[in-house]
């Protein structure tokens, strides 16, 4: 009787003892840390969102984000420069609020680049043609299939793959 | 007598003077520095500079063919709001706005700085579009 107690009160506790252990289940991730700060800098919202979405700050770590932004006259291939003192403001708030999901040393330039990001966007998931439709254009396009996207939503039962 | 009659006229001349923003006067000064024979800017020109095409890239590639559209990017697809002040009065307002997109729109599709003059006459034609 006595270990059946004992075994009972054991299961009740286990639950407990895994969430406070969540902090290092993913070796230091913060898992539920959203993508978006509870405020978003107007000026990041303003000029990254000029000619894509605003990529939320937590979607890149943030030697990523000083790697971006050292480089917007040749961003992905087009000149998106700003003067020093917009580069300095919005570089703080990236850099101030980034993914911490990301122990690789190096500076991806791509959030697609991500394991996380390809575990959740593999083929099982997503077939190699959705990629190609007029309507989604590219992985890149965030907003196409993530319509809260610009505003850090990426929840998934919110997912809308447009024909 | 001569002069109130002179005062008058000038009075009438001056919100035509004020009405246009202050962006062409600082461009119109830019373009008789760099080139002393300048007259003024001319809306056929920006007329055929935003529609002349370097290789495959131009105005019109994300302007469409007439500054009163709302255009897309070429590359994200994202709306770009229209050029013309007739239809978007918020253009040309903002003169660090537009030099920040002449900069970096002239850096790709001419792959140099655009000259005081072909902003201006830019400028002149989008403005001239009613």
């Amino acid at each position: 009787m006595k270990t059946t107690l004992s075994a009972l009160l054991l299961a009740c506790l286990l639950p407990l003892a895994a969430q406070a252990d969540s902090g290092n289940k993913y070796g230091g991730e913060n898992r539920g840390k959203p993508v978006m700060p509870a405020t978003a800098n107007k000026l990041w919202q303003q000029e990254c969102g000029s000619c894509h979405i605003a990529y939320p700050p937590g979607l890149l770590p943030a030697p990523s984000w000083t790697r971006i932004m050292g480089s917007l006259d040749k961003h992905f291939g087009e000149d998106a420069s700003l003067s020093p003192a917009e580069n300095k403001e919005i570089t703080a708030f990236l850099v101030n609020n980034p993914s911490n999901r990301w122990s690789a040393s190096t500076a991806p330039l791509r959030i697609s680049e991500s394991r996380w990001f390809k575990s959740k966007h593999d083929e099982r998931e997503i077939a190699p043609e959705v990629w190609k439709r007029p309507s989604v254009k590219s992985q890149a396009n965030c907003g196409a299939c993530h319509g809260g996207a610009a505003d850090g939503d990426f929840n998934e039962r919110r997912i809308r793959i447009p024909r | 007598m001569k002069e109130i009659l002179i005062a008058l006229a000038m009075l009438t001349t001056l919100p035509a003077v004020a009405a246009e923003s202050p962006l062409l006067s600082d461009l119109r000064a830019a373009a008789r520095q760099e080139n002393p024979s300048f007259k003024e800017f001319s809306a056929a020109r920006g007329e055929s500079f935003y529609n002349a095409k370097q290789g495959d890239i131009g105005c019109t590639s994300c302007h469409t063919a007439s500054p009163k559209n709302a255009g897309k990017h070429a590359k994200t697809g994202k709306e770009i709001l229209p050029l013309a002040p007739s239809v978007n009065a918020e253009r040309f307002t903002d003169a660090a706005k537009v030099e920040k997109w002449f900069k970096r729109n002239c850096n790709e599709v001419l792959q140099r700085a655009c000259t005081a003059q072909e902003k201006g006459d830019f400028i002149a034609y989008v403005q001239s579009v009613k």
